[in-house]
């Protein structure tokens, strides 16, 4: 019996004379088939396509490199895992087991912070929307109020009067740390004299054990120095009232906003060559606080919230081409079984996608479009993408940050999600949806029956 | 389907078109499905060529082929 050759679809390119462009000659793409030792395509058979898979080895490693690089840098780090980041439990944990506390920001997480077994004076509550009831929890559980408006000022004052607790609270402090947009959205302006006037009511109120100063001064910051600007501010914001008061600020949080490694589109570079690591944005934090005017003998705690940073590797996406065509202008359009429905970071980055199995090294131009019926599901806009063809598998890697957060349920149902275990073994974290897991929330009137 | 007289295909599927001045590239199987057209091979010969001899399922090469040869007839490279 004759062994037959491998076949690849019949392509023919034309070649356009000029100059290279900046990346000259690309390399053969690269191929994914494996994911902490687990074939991508047993994932597949076995939970379908596509799904959502997570590293827990990459999610501890990530993790223990950030804490490292702080932690070495200045004598008291606490991380608090970011909710809002990815809110699945069993992620939760994982990050809590390595000792981050909980960050959340609306009363569901706060609620979904104490399910997952973590006491009241280990959760940071950020965020402009914390109900009264919200807060009276807080104050009885012991959790740290970030207070984000005078309104929330006023609001916890009032709870204050009638509760036994006294509310432990921190002021998120907005500010101009030479970058744009200056996020002045949340908390209270630092420039304007707002932030010292309302740590001046809150001291002057007697009412409140004013005990941190937070800031989160944007999001995939690409470079370290406005790290070090804020951390400054907020130094000195805890001086003045050291030295008004006689009041020691016992933490300074400095939020999120560390860049992952994925690229965003209009990049020159690919961000995993440009984004800054650990080690640099804890250098211009750790700088800042140490060159300020804290007392050496009691200084604060340093809070960090990064999520992005810590997640975005961890998580994968593994899916099926569904088919492939040609656009009225030649051009290949491949589509997938993965849209901006659950893959909603492809609005701001170029995700990078792999085939799963051998390829050749040529490739076409191709436009990677997602599964759903509208005009906006794009994937990749223009890739040079190896010759797929229906059913090959394919993998998106970093996805872990804000994807199973911000997803929508819109034409098709979310897929199960996987954790790999640091043993390599595979567990469902979240289950597929199914036709009644939507339709049990809804309900028909009588007369449309 | 022929490919038009003068384009020239060399062996290791580079393809010229003296008209336009247009250079193209071709991969193995777009090379042997080119070459088997300038040997006046039909399109049912050259499905079973492929069938035989790849690992290629009859519906994958057939929507491939059918998309490869409106290709060529978009670059002007083959005439009925």
């Amino acid at each position: 019996m004759t062994t037959k050759k491998r076949y690849e679809r019949p392509i023919i390119t034309k070649i356009n004379a000029g100059v290279t462009d900046k990346f000259g000659m690309r390399p053969k793409m690269p191929i994914i088939s494996k994911i902490e030792g687990v074939a991508i395509t047993d994932i597949i058979a076995k939970y379908g396509s596509p799904a959502f898979v997570i590293s827990e080895k990459t999610i501890r490693k990530t993790y223990n490199e950030a804490k490292r690089a702080f932690s070495t840098r200045y004598p008291n780090v606490q991380f608090a895992w970011s909710y809002k980041t990815n809110y699945l439990d069993a992620v939760c944990q994982i990050f809590h087991s390595e000792g981050a506390w909980a960050e959340v920001v609306s009363g569901f997480e706060y609620d979904k912070a104490i399910a997952n077994g973590i006491p009241g004076n280990k959760i940071l509550f950020n965020g402009p929307d914390k109900s009264k009831d919200d807060l009276i929890k807080a104050v009885e559980n012991g959790a740290f109020i970030h207070l984000d408006h005078f309104d929330e000022l006023y609001e916890l004052l009032s709870i204050a009067d009638t509760s036994k607790k006294r509310p432990k609270v921190a002021i998120r402090v907005n500010m101009d740390t030479g970058v744009y947009p200056l996020w002045d959205r949340f908390g209270f302006n630092y420039e304007n004299g707002e932030a010292w006037n309302a740590l001046n009511r809150i001291m002057l109120s007697e009412k409140m054990d004013l005990v941190g100063l937070h800031t989160h001064i944007g999001t995939y910051m690409m470079t370290p120095d406005p790290y070090a600007v804020a951390a400054s501010k907020l130094a000195e914001l805890a001086v003045r009232v050291d030295k008004k008061y006689n009041h020691k600020i016992k933490y300074i949080d400095m939020g999120g906003g560390f860049a992952s490694k994925n690229t965003l589109k209009g990049a020159y570079l690919p961000g995993k060559d440009t984004c800054p690591s650990f080690d640099q944005y804890a250098e211009a934090i750790t700088n800042a606080l140490i060159n300020s005017e804290l007392d050496p003998n009691k200084m604060p705690t340093l809070f960090l919230e990064t999520g992005r940073a810590l997640i975005d590797d961890a998580g994968y996406l593994v899916g099926t081409v569904l088919a492939n065509k040609r656009l009225s202008n030649g051009r290949r359009s491949m589509i997938v079984d993965v849209g901006v429905n659950m893959l909603f970071t492809s609005f701001w980055y170029e995700h990078e996608i792999y085939p799963v199995k051998e390829v050749s090294a040529n490739a076409e131009d191709t436009t990677i479009y997602g599964p759903l019926c509208m005009n906006i599901d794009v994937i990749r806009d223009v890739i040079k993408f190896p010759l797929l063809q229906k059913d090959d598998n394919y993998v998106i890697k970093r996805i872990g940050a804000y994807n199973m957060t911000q997803w929508m349920q819109f034409i098709t149902l979310r897929p199960n999600i996987v954790l790999i275990d640091i043993n390599g073994n595979t567990h469902i974290i979240r289950e597929k949806e199914t036709n009644e897991s939507l339709t049990s929330h809804e309900r028909v009137p009588a007369y449309l029956k | 389907m022929k490919i038009r007289n003068n384009i020239a295909v060399s062996e290791t599927g580079f393809v010229f078109d003296p008209n336009s001045g247009d250079s193209f590239t071709l991969n193995e199987t777009g090379k042997q499905i080119l070459n088997m057209l300038s040997e006046g091979k039909t399109g049912s010969e050259i499905k079973h060529f492929f069938i035989e001899n790849f690992e290629v399922e009859v519906t994958t090469f057939e929507n491939n082929f059918s998309e490869f040869l409106m290709m060529l007839q978009g670059l002007n490279l083959v005439e009925e």
